[in-house]
C-alpha cells in the first residue's frame, strides 16, 4: 500500500519542531508499524536525508521503549504497544500522523523521542521493598493468598511506556505510580513501607512535573496492558489512610 | 583459503581459580578463602557494572548495598528496559517443595548433562546451590510469582525435566524478576550509591598496566565521548544473538562491550555455541526486523507436520490426513512433538530445505491445534494458550484456533561469551564477566528457565563475593585521565566514529547487518559442514572491506545519531562473525546447540568426540582478520559422567 505520513520532525530539545510529510509506496500488511518506518529510514539515509529517531527495542510489546502519538492516539488505533500494531490495520491511500508523546515531564529529545526519566525518579522515591540481597526470610515464610498475588501481578504488568502520561489531558502520571503502589502494597513483603511507599511516590511524581489527575479515564484506555482504572481509587486510599495514620514521608 | 583459519594453539589455560574438594564444599571454601574489603573502605572503591539486565541490575544494587560505589550503564533510556525483561517460561531452583525428588545435585546433574557435558562442574554445582536463594530474594522483593490457593508458590515442570522445579509469573517471568531487580538498583540509585549513566553506551575498555581500569562510553543524546575509571569493571552486557540481524533479541542488544574488552584481552569462549528455538513466528518477508518467540509450551498438544509433497501449495485445510507427514512424530516415535529444542530445529530445517516448507518463502512449518481443539474442546485450550493464541494472530492475522500455526526456529540466546574463572573474571585481570556474557555455565546447550537462574546468580550472589577478593588484593591509585592508555582507548573511540560518518557510500548500515546475518544463518546456524564454514570465512573478510568502502552513515556524532549507534556495532558483528565461523569449523564435533553435519548418528544425532573435544576453546585476539589463537581448558567430569542423548 501507498501511504502519506506526517511527522514530528524536531532536531533537539531547543528546535521548534515541524510535521513533515513523507509519502511511502510497497508497504506490505504484514509489516509492524515500526518496520514501516524502518523502511522510510532506509529510503531516507539512501535520499541523503536525516532518518526520524524513534525509541524501540525488544519489538514484542514488554521492554515499553518504544510508543508514539498515531492519528491522535497513544501507540495508535489498537489497544498494544507501537512494535505490535501491524499495518494491516490501515489502509492504502491514508495518511497517517505520527508524534512523540507530548507531556511537560517528558520533554522532546529529538523526533519522536522523549525522555521519559521523570518514570525512574518516582519509582526511585519508594516503588521497591528494602530488601538487601541475602536478608531474605524462606520464600514460602509468608504464604501470600492467591487472589492478592494475582493483584499484584495484574499491577506489576507496567511496562513504563508512558501512553497514559501521553493520553492523559492533564499530562498526569496518576495510572503509572498507581500501578506499583498497588503491586507491592497489597503483598505482604511490601506491608512495612506501605505509608511511606504511597506518600513518597505521590510527592515525586508531583515534583517531577506530571500534572493532577481529574478521573477522565483516557490513560486506563490508552494503557496497553490494561492497567485498571480503578487502580488509581486505590491508591486515591492508600493515601488517605497514610496521612490519617500521621504517616510522614521518608524522603 | 582464507588466512584467518590458520589458527595457533596457544598455552592451556589451566588456572581456573575453581576450589578443590567435595563438588558440594567447593563454593563454601572459596567464600572463605576470599579476602574481604573492610566495610569502611568500600566506600573508597568504585566498581564499573555495564548493563542493567538480571546480572547486572542485581549486581549493581548488591554492590551498592555492600558499600561499594557504583556507576552504572546501560544503553536503553531507562534500566528498567534491559532485555532480560522479554523472558517468558520462568526460572529454575531446586526447592523440592514438590517433594518429587529434586535436590541441588539433580539440577546440578541435569544442567551438566543438558549443556552436552561441555560446561564447568564447579560452577554449575554452585549454580544449582545458589538457586534456592534466588527465589527467597525475589520473593521478598515482591515478585509477584504464581501462586496456588494455600498461598504458596506454584511451580511447572519445563523443558522436559522429571521435576517440577521452574517458578514462573504466567508468561512474563523476566519482566517480574527484571522489576525486581530494577527497584532494587533504583533504591541504591536514589540513595546516591549508585551513579546511573541511562542512553550512554560502552564503546571500549581502558586497561592500564595489565588491569581493567575503566571505559570509554559514548552518551547516545549529545553524542559526547567520555572516560570512566572504577577499581574494577563488570560486563553485564548480556549475549551476542543479535549478530544473525534476525533473533529473539532486542533490536539494540549487541556485542560491542564484549567484543571491545576481547580486543583488549579478556579471551572469548566457545562463540559457536549459539541456541535456536524451535517454536518462532516465521518471517513474513524482508521488511522482517525480529523474530518473536512463542513459547515451547505449545508442542505440548500441538501436532507438527508438512505436506508430504514437495510444493505443495494447498491450504491446509485442503490437504488431506494422507498427504500429511507428522515428521517428528515419524522419526521420534517415543518423544515425538517434544524432542528437545536442536533436535526439533533442525529437523525443521530439514523439511524445508527438502522444499516442504510451508508460508512465505517455504520458511515454516505446520503446529496443528486441531486434534487438541477436537480431544479437549476449545474452551480448554483456549484457557491454556488462549494470550499465546492472541499474539500469534495479532502478529499474522490468521486465526489458530481455525488455521494451523505457522512456526520456524530462531536464534535465541548465546552459550558462548567470554572466558571466566570460578570467580567470574575474565583473562584480563580486574575485568568481570556476569550472565549472558559470559560462557560459563550452560556447555554447549542452555536448559529452558535456565538463563534466567544464572544471570541472578552471577548478579546477586556470585559476583558480589568473588570480586570482594579482587578488590581487597590490588588497592589502586588513580588512573591519570592523562595516561597512554586512555588517550589511546579514546582516540580508537573517536577515530572509529569518525571514520564511520565520513563514508559517503551507497549501502545502509541494515543492509550489511541483513547480508551477515543471512550468511550466518546459512553456514553457521542450524547445521554447519565445512565447506560451509570455509565459504562463510572467505566471505566475511570481503564484507567487512566492502562495508567501510560503502558504508553511508548520515548525520553527526554530535546528536542522537542511530544509524551511527548501528553502524558502530555492525563493525563489531564483521568481527565476532569470523570467530564464531573458526569456533564451528574447529569444532569438528556435534554438541547440543552446534551441529556438524559430518558429525551425527546413525538416527541424525549430534554425535560428541569426548576423545578430542571435551575442552573449553578460549580464543585469544591477534588483530582484525588475523588467526586467533586457541587457548583450551580441559574438562574434568568427576561427578557427571559423560553420556550419549538419545531421544529415538
Amino acid at each position: 500500500m501507498n501511504l502519506t505520513l506526517r511527522i514530528w520532525r524536531q532536531r533537539s530539545p531547543e528546535d521548534a519542531g515541524v510535521m513533515t510529510t513523507y509519502e511511502v509506496s510497497g508497504i506490505s500488511e504484514d509489516m509492524s508499524f515500526l518496520e514501516m518506518l524502518d523502511h522510510l529510514n532506509e529510503e531516507l539515509i539512501l535520499a541523503g536525508d536525516e532518518p526520524v529517531a524513534f525509541d524501540h527495542d525488544c519489538r514484542e510489546g514488554i521492554c515499553g521503549a518504544c510508543g508514539m502519538v498515531i492519528n491522535g492516539r497513544a501507540h495508535g488505533p489498537e489497544r498494544t504497544t507501537t512494535c505490535q500494531l501491524h499495518m494491516r490495520h490501515f489502509s492504502d491511500g491514508d495518511t497517517i500522523d505520527i508524534e512523540p508523546w507530548r507531556a511537560a515531564a517528558f520533554p522532546v529529545v529529538k523526533d519522536l523521542v522523549v525522555d521519559r526519566s521523570a518514570f525512574d525518579r518516582v519509582i526511585g522515591a519508594g516503588g521497591y521493598v528494602s530488601v538487601p540481597t541475602g536478608s531474605a526470610p524462606e520464600a514460602h515464610a509468608a504464604p501470600v493468598p492467591k487472589p492478592v498475588a494475582d493483584l499484584a501481578f495484574e499491577h506489576a504488568e507496567c511496562i513504563g511506556c508512558g501512553a497514559c502520561v501521553a493520553a492523559c489531558p492533564n499530562g498526569s502520571a496518576m495510572l503509572f505510580t498507581s500501578a506499583k503502589v498497588v503491586h507491592l502494597n497489597v503483598l505482604p513483603q511490601g506491608a512495612p513501607e506501605r505509608e511511606s511507599r504511597v506518600l513518597d511516590m505521590v510527592g515525586a511524581m508531583d515534583d517531577q512535573g506530571f500534572g493532577g489527575c481529574t478521573n477522565t479515564g483516557e490513560c486506563a484506555t490508552a494503557c496497553p496492558k490494561g492497567i485498571p482504572l480503578q487502580s488509581i481509587a486505590t491508591m486515591n486510599r492508600e493515601y488517605l489512610r497514610a496521612t490519617l495514620k500521621g504517616a510522614g514521608r521518608r524522603r | 583459503m582464507s588466512e584467518y583459519s590458520h589458527y595457533a594453539v596457544g598455552e592451556p589455560l589451566v588456572d581456573t581459580a575453581s576450589p578443590e574438594g567435595p563438588i558440594a564444599e567447593r563454593w563454601d571454601r572459596r567464600r572463605f578463602t576470599a579476602k574481604l574489603v573492610n566495610p569502611a573502605n568500600r566506600r573508597k572503591l568504585t566498581v564499573i557494572v555495564v548493563g542493567t539486565g538480571l546480572a547486572g541490575g542485581a549486581a549493581g544494587a548488591t554492590l551498592a548495598e555492600q558499600g561499594y560505589r557504583v556507576t552504572q550503564f546501560c544503553y536503553q533510556d531507562s534500566p528498567r528496559r534491559a532485555h532480560s525483561i522479554a523472558a517468558q517460561g520462568g526460572i529454575n531452583a531446586a526447592k523440592n517443595y514438590r517433594n518429587d525428588g529434586d535436590s541441588i545435585h539433580r539440577l546440578f546433574y541435569d544442567t551438566v548433562k543438558g549443556g552436552d557435558f561441555r560446561a564447568r562442574e564447579s560452577n554449575v554445582h554452585r549454580l544449582a546451590q545458589v538457586s534456592v536463594e534466588i527465589i527467597d530474594q525475589c520473593v521478598a522483593q515482591g515478585v509477584p510469582f504464581a501462586r496456588e490457593y494455600g498461598g504458596l508458590l506454584d511451580t511447572r515442570s519445563f523443558g522436559g525435566v522429571q521435576v517440577s522445579r521452574t517458578f514462573y509469573a504466567r508468561g512474563q517471568t523476566g519482566q517480574q524478576l527484571l522489576l525486581g531487580a530494577y527497584q532494587a538498583l533504583s533504591r541504591q540509585i536514589a540513595a546516591g550509591n549508585v551513579e546511573m549513566h541511562a542512553r550512554t553506551e560502552m564503546l571500549d575498555l581502558i586497561v592500564v598496566d595489565g588491569r581493567a581500569r575503566g571505559i570509554v562510553a559514548r552518551d547516545l543524546i549529545t553524542g559526547r565521548i567520555s572516560t570512566h575509571f572504577a577499581d574494577a569493571v563488570v560486563l553485564a552486557s548480556g549475549g551476542y544473538g543479535n549478530v544473525f540481524h534476525l533473533s529473539t533479541n532486542a533490536k539494540n542488544s549487541n556485542a560491542t562491550a564484549i567484543w571491545r574488552a576481547h580486543r583488549r584481552g579478556a579471551h572469548f569462549a566457545n562463540p559457536c555455541f549459539t541456541q535456536i528455538h524451535p517454536t518462532c513466528v516465521p518471517r513474513s518477508g524482508d521488511h522482517q526486523s525480529k523474530l518473536t518467540l512463542m513459547s515451547e509450551s505449545l508442542r505440548n498438544d500441538g501436532r507438527i507436520w508438512v505436506p508430504k509433497a514437495k510444493g505443495d501449495t494447498r491450504a491446509p485445510g485442503d490437504i488431506p490426513e494422507s498427504e500429511r507427514d507428522y515428521y517428528l512424530e515419524r522419526i521420534y516415535p517415543s518423544f515425538g512433538n517434544l524432542v528437545p529444542r536442536d533436535i526439533a530445529s533442525r529437523a525443521a530445517k530439514n523439511v524445508c530445505d527438502e522444499g516442504r516448507g510451508v508460508g512465505p518463502g517455504g520458511q515454516g512449518v505446520y503446529l496443528d491445534f486441531a486434534d487438541a481443539i477436537a480431544r479437549m474442546g476449545r474452551a480448554a485450550v483456549e484457557t491454556k494458550y488462549g494470550n499465546l493464541f492472541e499474539m500469534y494472530e495479532r502478529i499474522t492475522a490468521e486465526n489458530p484456533y481455525e488455521v494451523p500455526m505457522r512456526i520456524y526456529p530462531a536464534i535465541h540466546y548465546t552459550m558462548g561469551g567470554l572466558w571466566v574463572d570460578y570467580d567470574l573474571q575474565t583473562t584480563v585481570p580486574g575485568l568481570f564477566a556476569i550472565g549472558e556474557a559470559n560462557f560459563s555455565d550452560h556447555g554447549a546447550n542452555r536448559l529452558g528457565a535456565s538463563a534466567l537462574m544464572q544471570g541472578l546468580a552471577d548478579g546477586y550472589f556470585v559476583l558480589p563475593s568473588t570480586i570482594n577478593d579482587y578488590l581487597a588484593r590490588h588497592p589502586h591509585d588513580e588512573v591519570p585521565p592523562d595516561h597512554p592508555a586512555v588517550v589511546e582507548a579514546t582516540r580508537e573511540v573517536t577515530d572509529r566514529l569518525r571514520r564511520l560518518l565520513a563514508g559517503d557510500g551507497d549501502r545502509t548500515p541494515d543492509s550489511f547487518h541483513r547480508e551477515l546475518g543471512d550468511l550466518l544463518w546459512d553456514e553457521c546456524g542450524m547445521a554447519r559442514t565445512d565447506s560451509g564454514l570455509r565459504k562463510a570465512l572467505d566471505r566475511i573478510p570481503a564484507l567487512r572491506e566492502e562495508f567501510w568502502r560503502r558504508i553511508k552513515v548520515p548525520g553527526t556524532g554530535e546528536e542522537l545519531n542511530q544509524s551511527l549507534e548501528k553502524a558502530n556495532r555492525i563493525v563489531d558483528y564483521l568481527e565476532l562473525a569470523e570467530l564464531m565461523c573458526l569456533d564451528a569449523l574447529h569444532r569438528t564435533e556435534s554438541c547440543g546447540g552446534h551441529f556438524r553435519e559430518e558429525s551425527q548418528t546413525a538416527d541424525g544425532e549430534a554425535a560428541r568426540d569426548d576423545e578430542a573435544f571435551s575442552y573449553v576453546a578460549a580464543w585469544e585476539f591477534t588483530g582484525t582478520g588475523s588467526p586467533p589463537v586457541l587457548h583450551k581448558e580441559e574438562l574434568r567430569f568427576e561427578y557427571v559422567h559423560p553420556t550419549q542423548r538419545s531421544y529415538a
